[in-house]
């Protein structure tokens, strides 16, 4: 078995060692597991990398190719780069940290695994393919178990949520159907065999005509994922919803689909239509950055802030790509980690509060600080580091992308550029007012005063979390390396 | 013709040895042990389909009026699994319902005939054959769909079915008459030579398509649909849905890629008119439905809309995923009339708002459901969503892009309903759920083996293939 398909098969081994335990105890075991072996593999994944990295200098590494469906030019083909890599291994953690936040689900237990463990199936497979076939394959495998996770395990109102949720990116999906067939039938324009294959699309010079129309299909069929303005609106009331190691999980990792495929998908198979619909989508990845930020401040509701926050975020990650420069490309994928592993955080942390107080109501909360320390301390990390504070994560991100951003001489480019900086400080806002509001301050309520403190799966998942955050803060320049080496093809298209 | 050619029918002459069979069987079966006709009825169909996966070769007799070759007969046995199935799931509710009643051997006569008359019209040469093909494949549905004497509603049916499904042969027959005008012949490969796109051809054409489609139940000829499911016995329901659909997909592609390709620029546009229409109206109609029966029976019309997308492609593509599709469609289809078969018997609840709450108690059945609703639904990795995959690929071959966008948007719209049905199954705990039961082997066989092709058909690509290779016949 090749070091990448272990990604897919282990956990469809884990789901099927879960379909014959019994009881909460033995389903998390095997969940627990399942996960850690993935995350020694993603690791292990790392270091393979680099060695092969540096004897191969093919655009993909550890390529495998079987033919599947042999009429359509169908192939189970695999290969990552430095890009797939961090978010494979980006994944690996949070889907850990998920398993153990949900230590103690009381609801049909196993139920709750074996979805978690399909979206993770989803996830990897969606990463390490490179035929577009396969591609689309795992990323609705990612999306359909959301319903389940949501309507079943959810709180508020779930079903709504849930079916939202669900429509919308099925729907999303469905439109990037359309414009996988276009790429797909068009991919013969040079005279070869039509093909799914990503790294084959990528030599062929697709007519312009065909570029322009599919494009926009891919893009918003993958942006909707990456909760692009005005297609956001399933986010919030998805996030708002779902069990906390489903928030973790959907935030931290399963909207990181989006932004990659619009970047190995869209923009790095139809470079021209990418070019031509530019300053449209730029715009409206702008306005989802300010929106987000904006929207976030009004919001009373722990996760609702959290959820309008992503948007915001992820915005900048659209932003970023759309940018056309290499600097803040590095930025948007680091912006991608980092989101995923603060945002997975928060969520985290909100779930602890909420499973505490049994309110997310920040009117409700306060001087919180003083009753759960460790909570209360890793809050007030998460929210520095999502403001962007040098040390962190975010900090290198958000850095990478502005510098990026207003290289591009256009003026066009640097208004929206200033815009999108202005984020910042309305995040700084929100973050600083939660932070005291919930944190600091006096006891609001004198039911808070005994509540229990951080279990240690708690403490285990955070720690998973809080260690790469602190790991790209402080030493950025081999995730960076990483990162750079792998974003060349991708100038050769549109730059 | 020597008797040797008599073997290249052998499908049709086993069917009709065992309708014999069972006719004599009813005479020497003592009153008190009349339920062995079931294991009786199910044991000899078991071994025909076995049977029917011999080879055959290609051939046409009778002055080519019945013709077969590879793919007609692998689609025989295709829809020999399909009623195998259906059988089985249908065994309890005979053994319970129908044989208690003294007339559970006609049940089988009268479905077997059907049976062959698909037979038949599939492997016909000529619109006569075909005819009586089609014929043979509708009535005894009819008297079928009346089987439950006592039910009103049963008797109701019966009677929609046989007055519009005699409208339909009626409509086709003056169809087949004016291409008989216009051609001289009734033979489709003497048709295939002199036909051409002068305006009485082409109203035969439409005729004949308007007669065939009220089988496929398209828009807009579906008006019976609703009504004759919810109304039949769901084993019959479930039959006319998958089985009798499923043949007359097969020979309306088969006419319209072979006699009526000159017409191709025709019946592209009706195609795609109507695939349009059917889609969505199939789709808008199922969104409000209760009744799971009437469920089924919307979403079967906006499957069909869905088919449409291979037709129109008319290429040996479309040919591969026509049938590829159908066979799936027929695996996922019969698993979820088989759960409501299966709970309609035991309880005799047919509503979703009833399935709250089922997994909690049948967990089992209602894992089947959701797979089926998801494959029904195009949701990977079941087999749906390849075969939905593949017809809208064969569609954008051909450059339809709207066509498939809008397909998309309707598979959008389907997820909705079929979720509902998630919904109610896994999401409400409901207030009186179904309590748990156990179902008898036959059911549990017969929703096994429609699991095990949901999951399967979709991920064995050489199947695919295969069929590519038998299309090459057509095309």
């Amino acid at each position: 078995m090749d070091i990448l398909s272990l990604f897919v098969v282990v956990p469809v081994l884990t789901i099927l060692a879960l379909v014959f335990t019994k009881g909460l105890k033995q389903a998390r075991l095997v969940s627990m597991v399942g996960s850690m072996f993935q995350l020694g593999m993603a690791v292990n994944l790392v270091i393979a990398y680099f060695k092969e990295r540096a004897i191969n200098d093919n655009i993909m590494v550890f390529t495998k190719d079987y033919v599947w469906f042999e009429q359509f030019n169908i192939h189970y083909a695999i290969g990552v780069d430095g890009i797939s890599v961090a978010l494979l291994v980006l994944t690996s953690i949070v889907v850990l940290a998920g398993v153990f936040i949900s230590w103690k689900m009381p609801d049909l237990p196993k139920e709750f695994f074996i979805s978690l463990l399909v979206l993770a199936t989803g996830v990897y497979g969606f990463f390490i393919s490179i035929d577009l076939f396969t591609m689309f394959v795992f990323y609705e495998i990612a999306v359909i178990p959301m319903y389940l996770l949501i309507g079943i395990w959810g709180s508020g109102p779930k079903e709504y949520s849930a079916m939202k949720l669900t429509l919308m990116l099925m729907g999303a999906s469905a439109v990037l159907l359309v414009g996988v067939l276009g790429i797909y039938f068009n991919s013969n324009a040079d005279g070869g065999a039509l093909t799914f294959n990503i790294l084959e699309i990528a030599q062929v010079n697709i007519p312009f005509e065909a570029q322009k129309l599919f494009f926009p299909l891919t893009f918003i069929g993958f942006a909707v994922l990456g909760a692009l303005f005005p297609f956001h609106t399933w986010s919030p009331d998805g996030h708002a919803s779902a069990p906390t190691a489903v928030s973790m999980l959907h935030a931290g990792v399963l909207m990181k689909l989006g932004g990659y495929g619009v970047f190995r998908i869209a923009m790095f198979l139809l470079p021209e239509g990418a070019m031509h619909w530019d300053t449209f989508f730029i715009i409206l990845a702008a306005i989802g950055v300010v929106y987000g930020a904006f929207g976030a401040i009004r919001q009373t509701d722990l996760k609702y802030i959290n959820a309008y926050a992503s948007v915001s975020h992820l915005g900048l990650v659209l932003f970023a790509l759309l940018t056309l420069n290499k600097t803040a490309w590095n930025g948007a994928i680091i912006q991608s980690l980092s989101h995923g592993l603060l945002t997975a955080m928060f969520f985290a942390l909100i779930g602890m509060i909420y499973g505490r107080t049994n309110t997310r109501d920040i009117k409700k909360l306060g001087g919180l600080m003083k009753v759960l320390p460790f909570i209360g301390a890793i809050y007030v990390i998460t929210g520095l580091a999502y403001l962007g504070l040098p040390g962190f994560s975010g900090f290198v991100a958000e850095m990478n992308i502005f510098v990026g951003a207003f290289e591009n001489p256009s003026m066009f480019n640097r208004v929206l550029t200033i815009l999108a900086v202005s984020s910042i400080v309305v995040t700084a806002v929100y973050i600083l007012r939660l932070v005291g509001k919930i944190m600091m301050g006096p006891l609001v309520n004198d039911d808070f005063k005994d509540l229990p403190k951080a279990t240690w799966y708690e403490k285990t998942g955070i720690l998973l979390l809080l260690i790469p955050i602190i790991a790209i803060g402080v030493a950025p320049l081999w995730l960076s390396d990483m990162i750079m080496a792998s974003l060349d093809p991708f100038i050769k298209g549109v730059l | 013709m020597d008797f040797s050619s008599f073997l290249l029918m052998r499908q049709e002459i086993i069917l009709l040895a065992i309708i014999l069979l069972l006719l004599i069987a009813e005479i020497f079966i003592p009153k008190n042990k009349k339920s062995s006709i079931v294991h009786l009825a199910i044991f000899l169909f078991g071994i025909h389909t076995v049977v029917g996966f011999l080879a055959i070769s290609e051939c046409s007799i009778f002055g080519g009026s019945f013709q077969t070759n590879n793919l007609i007969h692998f689609f025989k046995n295709v829809l020999n699994i399909g009623v195998f199935i259906l059988l089985l799931q249908s065994a309890d509710w005979l053994q319970e319902k129908i044989v208690t009643q003294n007339k559970g051997t006609e049940f089988f006569i009268l479905l077997f005939s059907s049976l062959l008359g698909m037979y038949f019209m599939i492997s016909s040469g000529d619109f006569l054959m075909f005819y009586i093909g089609l014929e043979l494949s509708t009535l005894p549905v009819a008297a079928l769909a009346a089987y439950e004497t006592s039910k009103r509603i049963s008797s109701e049916s019966g009677i929609k079915l046989i007055l519009s499904a005699g409208l339909a042969s009626g409509i086709s027959l003056f169809g087949v008459s004016l291409l008989y005008a216009t051609s001289g012949s009734i033979f489709f490969h003497d048709i295939i030579g002199v036909i051409s796109a002068n305006n009485l051809t082409i109203l035969g054409f439409v005729l004949f398509f308007a007669g065939l489609s009220f089988k496929i139940s398209i828009v807009p000829f579906h008006f019976w649909t609703a009504d004759v499911y919810e109304g039949a016995p769901i084993s019959v329901a479930s039959y006319l849905s998958v089985i009798s659909k499923g043949a007359a997909v097969f020979i309306l592609m088969i006419l319209l890629f072979t006699i009526f390709k000159p017409l191709m620029h025709v019946w592209e546009n009706i195609v795609y008119v109507v695939a349009i229409a059917t889609m969505f109206i199939g789709n808008l109609f199922a969104l409000r439905q209760e009744n799971m029966k009437r469920f089924l029976a919307f979403s079967s019309i906006a499957q069909a809309g869905f088919i449409l997308l291979g037709i129109i492609s008319g290429s040996q593509l479309g040919t591969t995923t026509v049938v590829y599709f159908v066979m799936i469609y027929i695996f996922s289809n019969l698993a979820a009339f088989g759960v409501v078969q299966a709970i309609s018997l035991k309880t005799g609840k047919e509503n979703m708002s009833d399935y709250e709450g089922l997994y909690r108690t049948n967990p089992n059945l209602s894992l089947v459901m959701l797979l089926a609703l998801f494959s029904l639904a195009g949701i990977p990795p079941v087999a749906g969503f390849f075969g939905k995959f593949f017809l809208f690929t064969a569609a954008a071959s051909e450059g339809y892009y709207l066509l498939v966008f809008l397909a998309v948007v309707n598979v959008t719209i389907s997820l909705y309903y079929y979720l509902l049905v998630v919904r109610a199954m896994f999401l409400r705990k409901g207030e009186n759920p179904i309590p748990f039961f156990k179902n008898k082997l036959y059911m549990r066989l017969g929703l096994v083996i429609t699991v095990v092709g949901i999951l399967v058909l979709g991920l064995y690509s050489p199947l695919y293939d295969y069929i590519y290779e038998l299309s090459s016949l057509f095309n």
